[in-house]
């Protein structure tokens, strides 16, 4: 293996891509993305991801094949603002449909919206021009639209999705997170991250494997 | 966090079933003895009398056909989660075996020609006659009666099916009763939402039998499941602090009967109300809109308002958030207000009467309030009497007292439950 004329030899052709290079599984040749370790059951990965969090590292993840009860408290995630967010969109859509009603069928005022826009007071079925109840349903339409996509929108945001690629995708082993695996994920950027200690460290997890992804 | 051991919690009222008859069974029934001295020497009469005990009658009916909603639900939906709270649901539920005993008064009103105008057309005037023309083959004392037995006999046959089943599966372990109700909840709920739905048509809604709403037995559904999960709420908590099933009820299962209480008794209802409110504003019909125009006059007014803040704005912003509803005291607080304000819901759907010469002698919305106000405001307007709480106290007393001796022997959970071990470690996320 040490004598790199036997193995992989140059070719004299010119512009002849170089042969590929065989590969140990996980071995990185590009960037190093972080480190890969394989649990066999939920209890290890609860009890490995709640050892991680000990020890302070603040960048990683958890890759299971089906919700672990109980995962989210044993790697200390904090609940999502999601909520909050959702309702203000939920308050911006009531406050559309209220305006929206109100300017369009009761007032006549010239605005100016992008485009020159009037409001035209409309008398439906002898009721007062502005009557709540029958601006109700709009208002509520309004508020779950608003809240719905706001929601979706929002939570595509905060997760930074979409992601077109993930490091962990390259990796053979990971294709099991998908099945039966449980895997952790400690990135390169965690500031206590070191190569070798970490390595070290997810294996003392009772890691049936640790591998280097590639970024 | 590790599943409660079943084995090692109290799991029986036991030495509180006799307090609780003694207490509630025999306070209810003085109280109902009490209610018919107020309402035979009192100045409100019998007729206010009668009204009074419908109110209670169907309070604790809507316990019992929420509980029955639940019971049918769950198995339904095949859920896990909610084994160690049913048993509860189905004591409520039990109650429908016998609930036909206290409806007879009710029956007597209508034989007697009380209670419900159409019970006497000779009470009538033309102008209410030609409106109860069409309607007179439905509603004769014969054609209601049966239609009452049925809707007890269906009642009390699914309470009895679902409740022994369960039962008798603590004895057995058999899974099969768990695979055959889930079965029959399916044309089961088809039975209840028919029955539930004519019984609240025949006995509130003909009250006005001028006056439909076809929204009106999805009201009393509502109603009815804000009644129930409340009830559950409080009995639990309650169960708890007497130290029973302290680690098999878990925060989680809470935190689940209040998103219960929340969408349902809550959300559901407002949506019911008020899609029953807009259709009859906007049509403006006479003889539809009368039944909230009296519902917007003097007391009643106040009534309905409270009922939009109480029933729906406060404890709409209130248990949205996760941490009202995995509070325990914060959340059975929540529930006791819900429930109160079921019973006033209730009594606004059967307390205001509607004026018949008031209508017939006023041609414009204004000159009726003018008139109401002048005329009718002594007699028509909400006046609380000490009838309506003797007799709410009273038949509850009984309900409650008779959903404890019914349990007197029963575990507090299904024990055997196949579903049982999910539902002791189940998790919201």
């Amino acid at each position: 293996m040490n004598d790199s004329s036997t193995t992989a030899a140059p070719t004299d052709r010119p512009g002849a891509a170089p042969p590929a290079i065989p590969r140990e599984p996980g071995e990185v040749i590009g960037k190093l993305y972080g480190l890969l370790a394989e649990f066999e059951t939920p209890a290890a990965i609860m009890v490995a991801a709640h050892r991680v969090r000990e020890a302070g590292y603040k960048w990683w993840d958890c890759h299971t094949p089906f919700p672990v009860h109980g995962l989210d408290k044993a790697m200390g995630i904090r609940p999502t603002i999601l909520p909050w967010l959702v309702m203000g969109a939920g308050l911006t859509g009531a406050v559309t449909g209220v305006v929206l009603q109100w300017y369009t069928n009761a007032t006549n005022f010239d605005a100016w919206l992008i485009v020159p826009i009037t409001g035209y007071d409309f008398l439906v079925s002898g009721k007062p021009m502005w009557s709540l109840p029958a601006n109700i349903p709009v208002i509520f339409e309004l508020t779950v639209l608003f809240s719905a996509i706001g929601c979706v929108a929002m939570m595509l945001f905060l997760s930074k999705l979409p992601w077109l690629y993930h490091p962990c995708l390259k990796n053979e082993r990971f294709r099991r997170a998908t099945d039966d695996r449980f895997f952790i994920v400690i990135e390169a950027r965690d500031p206590l991250f070191y190569r070798r200690k970490s390595q070290e460290f997810l294996k003392s997890l009772g890691a049936t494997a640790v591998e280097a992804l590639e970024a | 966090m590790i599943p409660a051991d079943i084995t090692n919690e109290n799991r029986y009222l036991g030495e509180l079933v006799p307090k609780i008859c003694r207490y509630a069974g025999l306070g209810g029934l003085a109280l109902l003895v009490a209610s018919v001295v107020l309402g035979w020497a009192g100045e409100a009469g019998w007729e206010r009398l009668l009204r009074s005990y419908l109110v209670a009658f169907f309070f604790v009916l809507s316990l019992s056909l929420g509980g029955l909603f639940f019971v049918l639900l769950q198995h339904l939906t095949r859920a896990g989660w909610s084994v160690v709270v049913r048993r509860i649901a189905e004591g409520l539920a039990d109650n429908l075996k016998w609930l036909w005993i206290p409806f007879i008064p009710i029956l007597v009103a209508v034989w007697t020609g009380h209670l419900y105008d159409w019970a006497d057309p000779s009470r009538l005037s033309d102008a209410e006659r030609a409106l109860f023309q069409h309607k007179e083959p439905f509603l004769t004392p014969w054609f209601w009666t049966i239609r009452a037995a049925v809707y007890f006999g269906v009642w009390a046959w699914l309470a009895r099916f679902f409740v022994n089943r369960s039962v008798q599966q603590d004895a057995t372990g058999d899974p099969q009763a768990t695979a055959r109700m889930q079965s029959v909840a399916a044309p089961g709920m088809i039975l209840y939402a028919f029955t539930q739905t004519f019984a609240a048509v025949d006995w509130i809604m003909t009250l006005e039998f001028a006056w439909y709403s076809t929204m009106f037995g999805v009201y009393f559904f509502a109603a009815s499941t804000c009644g129930a999960f409340a009830a559950m709420i409080i009995i639990f908590y309650l169960l708890q602090r007497s130290g029973r099933l302290t680690n098999v009820i878990t925060t989680e299962h809470y935190h689940d009967l209040g998103k219960l209480l929340f969408a349902f008794g809550v959300v559901f209802w407002a949506y019911i109300a008020y899609s029953q409110y807009m259709l009859i504003w906007y049509a403006n019909i006479q003889e539809e809109t009368i039944w909230f125009v009296i519902r917007q006059l003097g007391g009643w007014k106040t009534m309905s308002i409270f009922l939009i803040l109480g029933h729906f704005a406060g404890p709409f912003l209130i248990l949205i958030s996760r941490y009202p509803k995995r509070w325990k005291g914060v959340l059975a607080i929540g529930a006791a207000w819900m429930l109160g304000v079921h019973f006033i819901d209730l009594y606004w759907l059967v307390m205001p009467a509607i004026p018949a010469e008031l209508i017939q002698s006023v041609t414009t919305y204004s000159q009726l309030v003018t008139e109401f106000e002048a005329s009718y405001l002594p007699e028509y307007d909400l006046h609380w009497r000490v009838l309506d709480l003797t007799c709410l106290l009273g038949v509850l007393g009984v309900f409650v007292a008779m959903a404890a001796w019914s349990m007197r022997n029963r575990s507090l959970v299904p024990e055997r439950d196949p579903r049982l071990d999910e539902s002791l470690a189940f998790e919201n996320y």
